[in-house]
């Protein structure tokens, strides 16, 4: 199905306004280096100054924890195919380090998207691409409508536990029959007295198999016809009657994260559950959508700089035909081809970063870096992936990983064909959906 | 000469210590280190630094006692360029209270030897009056080892280097201080004020948690100059060349203690 939006649907097209946790020190930085400074919000920040001292700080506590908690772990985590996500979350958590942009009354740092973005590159240095995802999913994808919209009760039960990296969360809204089609997922919570009881089910649930609760998107409004104004997210605890984990999916890559599917029958929680006002689920769903693309985007720059280093050593001791396999043009060409590419991906993350910091909506250009992400990372990964010859081809090397773990980044967290007409509509190319 | 003294009774009693922690930026210890062509020394342009590993653990020390309630204040310095204010950033966010930066002009930056920086540290130790300087055993880019001692002789005060245990003694005057020398371990009561050097077992430095990064955004930061202080940098030494050391040469094995001495015979080395 195709994602076709008419200019009548405007709230989709709407200049999404962040947090107002954008720090006014960090507006002044930004806007004090471009010549209209302050007045025009649009102008182009100057991205040099994106990253401050403190952003290094960051990175480097969140480096020493990848090289002392995950990397030396990842291996036996790709083998169990599930990785101990309440241990490594409960360290993240007492670091402070998932709950950069949430709200300090919660735990969170109240801080701009710029550090969520700092941090998402650094995630890059992991060994594989199923832990950084599920951290993803915890810090940035399964909190931002709650943090933002959810009753102060909703956030002391559900926000600052996962802050605190005490419970597992995970997001619901795939399903079987809906991946990118998200308005026509079938899940119902029904309003029953004072409960919501939900009946359905969901598909591809990164952490689903270990997760404390959900961050589910049903339809709750029956009376509402538009589907994009008849869902609502609900938080829901998944140790309640009737929620199964059917099973974990087997997947050709990002082995270390368990992505479930969850069958729901008659599961009731309070309707006080229920995320902000019922029936703007989905709107909710589509306001964090441009920090998760940019999230996608950043996370694997890093990772793909060092493939292209690491290929590169590798062709750099490697013989053949009385040569070193680096000495060879097509290989070294390759590779810097390769390498400037990541920088101007690189490049349009920070310009975007910046942009929305600055209070801009960045829904075309998150968009472009994803769809670029997604495609970059299967052709670096697959081009490396050649010059380590039989060897890139088996378990042993990290190259063989990285190009099963990539090649989810054009279907996940929102289809190269989604991007794709999203950039159309932005050029007004999107032709009318076809008259029903 | 400068002196003072702790006579009171119980340091547990008292308000805590007052530590100045040193801490060094030096070339990261996971960078390949590179010979600049000309000789003069190695490349530090463009390459990652970060604080001594030994100072790391000399701060992390130092907020440990505050946090034991041994110490009431943790103060720390830095001798160094202008980007010796990350590394002093990075001690606060661990719970250091506040930093004292004594900037070095990059033109006398390569010639500073342990015995400026030491005659730096005293003067501010004149000012500032701590109970305890808790410094690196030494340097991971020079390796001099020598800053501490000389520390302790121009303040003339007692010194504890290698310590792998800081603790109070057993009536609580003093400080009970274990120390790494080559037979084992050496314990020794010294009085305060003392200077203190951490070796590698006095602990594991914790990693600076995000909120504590913020927080020390806002901690002061004191900049000082050696003119200020008084201290005069000329340099005692001049470095003649800086070289990769020899690429290690294949060894031979052998099969028995009579090969090993027949062979140590050939080469001369033993007669």
């Amino acid at each position: 199905a195709s994602l076709s939006f008419t200019v009548g649907r405007s709230f989709l097209c709407r200049p999404v306004v962040p947090y107002s946790s954008v720090s006014n020190a960090m507006r002044r930085s930004l806007s004090s280096a471009s010549p209209m400074s302050g007045s025009d919000a649009s102008a182009e920040p100057n991205t040099d100054k994106l990253f401050t001292a403190e952003h290094e700080a960051m990175r480097s506590t969140l480096r020493r924890i990848i090289e002392q908690d995950i990397n030396p772990y990842v291996d036996e985590w790709e083998a169990k195919e599930i990785f101990p996500a309440k241990q490594l979350f409960k360290k993240l958590g007492n670091a402070g380090l998932l709950g950069v942009t949430r709200p300090v009354e919660y735990g969170g740092l109240g801080l701009d998207y710029s550090y969520s973005v700092a941090l998402a590159e650094e995630y890059g240095r992991v060994n594989c691409g199923g832990v950084p995802m599920a951290i993803g999913v915890q810090s940035d994808m399964a909190t931002p409508a709650l943090a933002r919209f959810g009753s102060h009760e909703l956030k002391e039960q559900f926000l600052r536990p996962s802050i605190a990296g005490d419970l597992v969360a995970c997001l619901g809204v795939s399903e079987p029959t809906a991946g990118s089609d998200v308005a026509s997922i079938k899940t119902t919570a029904r309003r029953d007295g004072d409960d919501l009881v939900i009946n359905g089910s969901k598909m591809w649930i990164t952490s689903g198999m270990q997760a404390d609760w959900m961050c589910l998107l049903a339809n709750t409004e029956a009376s509402v016809k538009d589907p994009y104004l008849s869902k609502s997210l609900i938080c829901l605890p998944l140790d309640l009657p009737g929620v199964q984990r059917a099973r974990k999916i087997r997947k050709i890559g990002m082995h270390s994260s368990d992505t479930a599917q969850l069958f729901f029958e008659n599961v009731r929680v309070p309707a006080s559950y229920l995320i902000g006002e019922p029936g703007q689920g989905f709107i909710y769903q589509m306001l964090q959508f441009q920090e998760e693309r940019l999230f996608g985007a950043a996370a694997n720059l890093l990772g793909l700089e060092l493939i292209i280093q690491e290929t590169a050593e590798y062709a750099r001791q490697r013989k053949a035909f009385g040569q070193s396999l680096l000495d060879f043009q097509t290989v070294h060409f390759r590779l810097a081809e390769l390498l400037t590419e990541v920088e101007l991906l690189r490049s349009m993350v920070y310009r975007a970063t910046a942009k929305y910091v600055a209070g801009n909506d960045v829904t075309m250009l998150a968009s472009m870096a994803k769809l670029k992400a997604g495609r970059l990372v299967r052709e670096v990964t697959d081009s490396c992936l050649q010059y380590w010859g039989g060897m890139g081809f088996t378990d042993e090397v990290r190259v063989s990983r990285f190009y099963r773990d990539g090649r989810l980044l054009s279907i996940g967290a929102g289809a190269d064909e989604v991007m794709l007409s999203i950039i159309c509509k932005y050029m007004r190319t999107l032709p009318k959906p076809p008259k029903k | 000469k400068y002196i003072h003294i702790i006579n009171k009774a119980d340091m547990a009693a008292s308000k805590g210590l007052k530590i100045l922690v040193g801490c060094k930026r030096v070339i990261d210890y996971a960078v390949k280190v590179r010979v600049k062509p000309d000789r003069s020394g190695v490349v530090t342009e463009g390459v990652k630094h970060s604080m001594n590993p030994f100072d790391e653990i000399a701060v992390e020390e130092a907020v440990r006692m505050k946090e034991k309630k041994l110490a009431g204040e943790a103060v720390a310095i830095s001798v160094g360029p202008p980007q010796s204010q990350e590394t002093l950033r990075t001690a606060l966010a661990m719970g250091i209270d506040r930093a004292i930066h004594v900037e070095i002009p990059l033109a006398q930056l390569e010639k500073l030897q342990p015995i400026h920086v030491s005659k730096l540290l005293a003067k501010v130790c004149e000012s500032e009056k701590p109970d305890l300087v808790i410094l690196g055993k030494q340097a991971i880019d020079d390796d001099c080892n020598q800053t501490g001692q000389m520390l302790a002789a121009l303040l003339d005060w007692p010194q504890a280097t290698f310590a792998s245990k800081i603790e109070p003694s057993q009536d609580s005057k003093q400080l009970r201080v274990t120390r790494e020398v080559d037979g084992g371990l050496e314990t020794i009561d010294v009085s305060v004020p003392a200077v203190v050097t951490s070796d590698l077992r006095l602990n594991e430095p914790r990693y600076a948690t995000l909120p504590n990064i913020m927080k020390a955004k806002k901690k002061p930061l004191a900049k000082m100059s050696p003119d200020q202080l008084g201290v005069d940098l000329q340099p005692r030494q001049e470095v003649i060349s800086v070289e990769d050391p020899p690429v290690r040469k294949a060894g031979a094995k052998v099969e028995s203690v009579e090969d090993l001495v027949g062979k140590l015979r050939e080469k001369g080395l033993v007669k």
